[in-house]
């Protein structure tokens, strides 16, 4: 059984805990004021960029992570 | 808190038996229609399939009779979801469909969820507590049924796997669930593992049953309902981790959403003594077996175990990240 699993596991339980900081700090306090009833709309369209900015910037320390911790075992 | 002993344990006897006893049954019945299929990792074996309407009857019967003692819309909305992902399965059971018909289909299947208004738009984090996020969480129900469901499609590539690792996945789930104090939505996610566990009696290696795509998204929508009722998404997430490499690796590697039966390139051999060992194939996708199997050949219990090894892991992170909902920086 290879320990590498063990360790990308953990770490991917690492990045969940570090992007629940980030969300919970960055995206939680957004609101925004001045545009009257556009005002929920557009905060959450900002919430939802940023939001999927998170997640395209978490798949992309995931994917670095793979090739790091299994660079010696994928050859695809 | 006591009240809800009697509707456990009376949901969680039915949910194990009527799995338990319907299987044999079906086997029987899929057999003698010829409804079978070849067990590649065998010489010459072919198995039934799909197991998914007894896993569906165990469901269904046990969170009925719960709802008849707690009378939860939340109940309402787990069965009419995972009935949808049944049927979803099924249909792909009887004929391949695309890739994206599954993904697409089940976006639809947690529309009862939204319906019935069986969620909180608080995002619980551990550590730094809640988000409001009403009109992102409505995209949150629409994008995690889909994944949890074919999350768990994706890993029934074994004998005994998926329906084991939902047993693991699930009971640490409803452990989170009591950690949390959300007792009633923890009694309702009890028969999940019940079903699980009696339906990997028969799916076990050998299998004499698979779960087919009706079994396996059935488990899977169900596991991620609980999930959004039972507000702890990000705990769901953390214990089906293993399952997320597996498709994670699967879309980085392939590169597209696509089913697995269509892929050419295989990811696994066999050797002559039929272990199972990693092919050099660079066409093949990357998957969580493949890794396993990187450091050398491994017979098909072996690797099932690395998984159950896994999913314990993820389970024990899974009821750390329910403590630490308890705590607040």
């Amino acid at each position: 059984m290879r320990s590498g699993l063990f360790g990308y596991l953990f770490a991917m339980w690492i990045l969940i805990l570090v992007g629940s900081g980030i969300v919970v700090t960055i995206l939680g306090p957004i609101s925004i004021s001045g545009f009257g009833e556009l005002n929920w709309i557009i905060g959450s369209s900002i919430k939802a960029i940023v939001a999927i900015i998170l997640v395209v910037l978490w798949i992309l320390i995931l994917s670095k992570l793979k090739n790091w911790i299994f660079r010696k075992d994928i050859t695809s | 808190m006591i009240e809800l002993i009697l509707p456990a344990i009376v949901s969680c006897i039915i949910a194990f038996f009527v799995v338990f006893v319907m299987t044999p049954p079906l086997i029987k019945f899929l057999e003698k229609r010829n409804l079978t299929v070849k067990d590649v990792n065998k010489k010459d074996v072919m198995v039934a399939r799909p197991g998914g309407p007894a896993i569906i009857a165990g469901i269904i019967a046990s969170e009925i009779v719960l709802y008849a003692f707690l009378q939860l819309n939340e109940i309402l909305a787990i069965i009419i979801t995972t009935f949808a992902a049944f049927l979803i399965g099924y249909i792909d059971d009887r004929k391949v469909m695309g890739g994206w018909f599954k993904p697409v289909t089940l976006a639809f299947a947690a529309i009862p969820i939204i319906v019935f208004g069986v969620y909180d738009s608080n995002l619980a984090f551990p550590l730094f507590g809640t988000v409001h996020i009403p009109v992102l969480y409505l995209a949150l129900i629409i994008l995690m049924i889909p994944i949890t469901g074919n999350t768990i499609n994706s890993i029934d590539v074994l004998n005994g796997v998926a329906s084991g690792f939902m047993v693991i996945a699930s009971f640490s789930l409803s452990i989170c669930l009591f950690i949390v104090e959300n007792y009633e939505i923890a009694i309702v996610s009890l028969p999940l593992g019940l079903v699980s566990l009696a339906f990997y009696r028969y799916h076990k290696i050998p299998s004499r049953i698979f779960p087919g795509d009706s079994g396996a998204l059935t488990l899977g929508t169900m596991y991620g309902a609980i999930a959004i009722v039972g507000g702890v998404e990000i705990i769901a997430a953390v214990a089906l981790l293993p399952a997320v490499i597996n498709s994670f690796l699967f879309l980085s590697s392939v590169k597209r959403i696509e089913d697995h039966r269509k892929i050419k390139g295989k990811p696994v051999e066999h050797t002559d003594d039929f272990r199972l060992k990693a092919t050099d194939d660079k066409t093949a996708p990357i998957t969580l077996v493949r890794l396993i199997l990187a450091g050398g050949s491994l017979s098909e219990k072996q690797v099932g175990l690395a998984i159950f090894k896994l999913a314990i892991f993820s389970g024990i992170l899974a009821i750390i990240t329910a403590f630490l909902m308890r705590v607040s920086l």
